[in-house]
């Protein structure tokens, strides 16, 4: 235990209550939308979700909600998301651990002027692009006949496009912790830039990458606005058919509320077995605006 | 399952494909003489970034300026026409007169400011003004309490506060729009907040309708407090972690009681990562957008300029106005720009 910790702990009590109401009033809102998701549907319309909380031994519960999400065309979603997902997440990082090796260890010209550009994209709003280059795609479709839309290629290449400033600036930044010397011993042993890479600075750099790659990761599962331009109705990711049930739930909240939760767990899951790396991950910078 | 299949390919290529590219960069500068290789070799390694970073960011952005000052369908240039529409609106000639009396301020002879863009404005503002802030302040307290109990207490408390972070815009919508359902007099209501409403001795309200002081706008909100309020904390419980308890016992020896050593002392100390906190909080808000799509799709008083643009260009094919908007919001974002750069040439100076 820290020594702050130990400065604070005599006024334990007090703290303790407070943040048992904060910790309730934080996650009602969700829990309603779970104990909700789990009940038959005749029951919610007529009964408030909170009344299930206070009897749960008595009242019924059922994953028929859960069921026909499923069928409903959530299975597909899934699928159509992590398709979209885990390339989104591994070529970003991949090109991104490229361009960090390059600003780090190697010199070139005009290097300082492209790191500054960089940090400025960063606070670019993705929408200022996202017009020409879905134009972009099909113009290319039109005079080269390569389905782009549509497709979870398209997806890939506008998610690794974003991704490039932050993942180059975060990565480049713990590159830059690593010694120098052993890059240049290598260098005078006759390895090449591509061995020293693959072989020495990228296995090195693991700890910043798998951290990048759980933001990264959580970020691409999440998003909505570049599935629905890209990829559309054809491929659905959950994000997308998620809105459009949340548009109909006058036909009862049951199935936005397990749809809801279907597109949450791996990324519940992600987040409570890999807490410890992403709370790393926040501290060296890696957060999206 | 050929969906699956499909699925499960496409990632194998895709990713072999990008490494192949590095490969074959390599290869290919490679065959150059020894010296010229070495001078070179940066290409390989920047190329495929610096190529997607200009084709889908850097290129865009200038397409979409000067889309910004041509017509719909992007064929003929109309000057700043679509700023003009942005900003103002046109009033009919037999109303002239009575705007006139009514004292509205005239742009040529009959425009007027756009009270709808007005608006979008003074969301986008409040936005920036409420949300930083509150959820520093959120951040700042759940830190300084949840320091307070035992380590156990403390990990359960931090992880539910954080975990909405894991939460999509979409499906962080869905959870609060049932938090503010309204059902209509009669049936029995299911949304919390109208019950503990009614408990108080309130009548049901559909709160996200209500633009009354920008109440629903406040609502929406909470929602991004809610979102980011455990980013905040866990970056300052981290920062507040690392003051160093000397300062502390010194404060304390002098007969401070914890709000001074909290205000004084530790506050001042973690004062830089508040800040950087704020901006990244700030930036993500400039650009708001999903949650305004999801919750009320802009109506009621609630649209702000990222939305703006959605509506523009995908639901009235706008190309030209759309492009402006975006535009706008490029330029107000800006000077932020310069605040990232300063505050990386900080990080890199303490280096």
């Amino acid at each position: 235990m820290n020594a702050v910790n130990h400065f604070f702990r005599k006024t334990s009590f007090g703290s303790t209550v407070t943040l048992l109401i904060l910790v309730a009033i934080w996650s009602a809102p969700t829990l309603g939308l779970l104990i909700t998701s789990l009940r038959p549907r005749d029951l919610a319309e007529v009964s408030p979700w909170w009344e299930a909380l206070a009897a749960p031994f008595t009242t019924p519960w059922t994953l028929e909600a859960y069921q026909n999400s499923l069928a409903g065309g959530m299975t597909d979603s899934l699928v159509n998301t992590i398709a979209v997902t885990v390339p989104a997440t591994i070529l970003p990082l991949m090109i991104a651990a490229n361009a960090a090796f390059a600003f780090t260890f190697l010199n070139f010209k005009g290097k300082e002027f492209f790191f500054a550009l960089l940090v400025a994209l960063m606070v670019i709003p993705l929408q200022s692009s996202l017009i020409p280059v879905l134009r972009g795609m099909v113009w290319i479709q039109k005079t080269f006949d390569v389905e782009l839309t549509g497709t979870y290629i398209s997806a890939w290449i506008v998610h690794s496009a974003f991704a490039m400033p932050l993942a180059i600036y975060t990565l480049r930044n713990y590159m830059m912790t690593l010694p120098k010397e052993l890059i240049e011993a290598a260098t005078v042993d006759g390895a090449s830039y591509y061995e020293i890479f693959w072989k020495l600075v990228l296995p090195m750099s693991t700890p910043a990458i798998a951290s990048f790659a759980i933001f990264q990761f959580l970020w691409v599962w999440n998003d909505y606005l570049i599935a629905f331009i890209f990829v559309g109705e054809q491929k659905a990711v959950m994000t997308y058919r998620l809105l459009r049930l949340l548009g109909q739930y006058g036909e009862g909240w049951q199935d936005v509320a397990a749809g809801s939760f279907i597109s949450l767990i791996i990324p519940l899951i992600v987040f409570f077995s890999l807490q410890r790396f992403i709370v790393r991950g926040l501290l060296a910078g890696s957060v999206k605006g | 399952m050929s969906d699956l299949f499909f699925g499960l390919v496409s990632i194998v290529v895709g990713v072999a494909a990008s490494y192949g590219v590095f490969w074959l960069l390599n290869f290919l500068l490679s065959l150059l003489p020894e010296r010229l290789y070495r001078k070179a070799n940066w290409l390989a390694f920047l190329l495929p970034a610096a190529l997607l970073v200009i084709i889908v960011l850097v290129a865009p952005l200038v397409q979409t300026v000067i889309w910004s000052f041509k017509s719909d369908n992007a064929k003929e240039w109309v000057g700043t026409q679509n700023y003009v529409e942005i900003f103002t609106d046109e009033v009919k000639p037999d109303k002239v007169e009575a705007k006139k009396e009514e004292g509205a301020v005239f742009f040529a002879d009959n425009r007027i400011l756009d009270g709808r863009f007005m608006n979008i404005l003074l969301n986008n503002f409040l936005w920036v003004l409420v949300v930083p802030a509150a959820t520093v302040v959120v951040g700042t307290a759940t830190a300084t309490l949840s320091n307070q109990v035992g380590p156990t207490r403390e990990r359960v408390f931090k992880s539910l506060i954080f975990m909405p972070m894991a939460i999509s815009f979409v499906a962080a919508s869905t959870i609060w729009a049932y938090f503010y359902s309204y059902v209509p007099p009669g049936r029995p209501e299911v949304g919390l907040l109208n019950a503990l409403f009614k408990l108080l001795g309130g009548e049901a309200q559909p709160w996200l309708t209500l633009d009354k002081g920008r109440l629903n706008s406040f609502l929406l909100m909470i929602v991004i407090i809610w979102l980011q309020g455990g980013y905040a904390m866990v970056v300052i419980s981290a920062a507040i972690k690392n003051v160093p308890t000397e300062t502390l016992e010194a404060a304390q020896l002098d007969g401070a009681n914890s709000w001074q050593v909290f205000f004084r002392v530790i506050l001042p100390q973690v004062w830089g990562t508040v800040m950087s906190v704020f901006v990244t909080i700030l930036i993500m808000v400039m650009k708001i957008f999903d949650i305004v799509l999801a919750m009320t799709r802009g109506n009621f008083t609630t649209s702000v300029l990222a939305f703006e643009w959605y509506k523009e260009f995908f639901e009235n094919s706008n190309l030209g106005p759309a492009s402006a908007v975006v535009t706008i919001l490029v330029v107000l974002i800006a000077p932020l720009m310069w605040l990232q750069i300063r505050t990386v040439r900080q990080q890199e100076a303490l280096r």
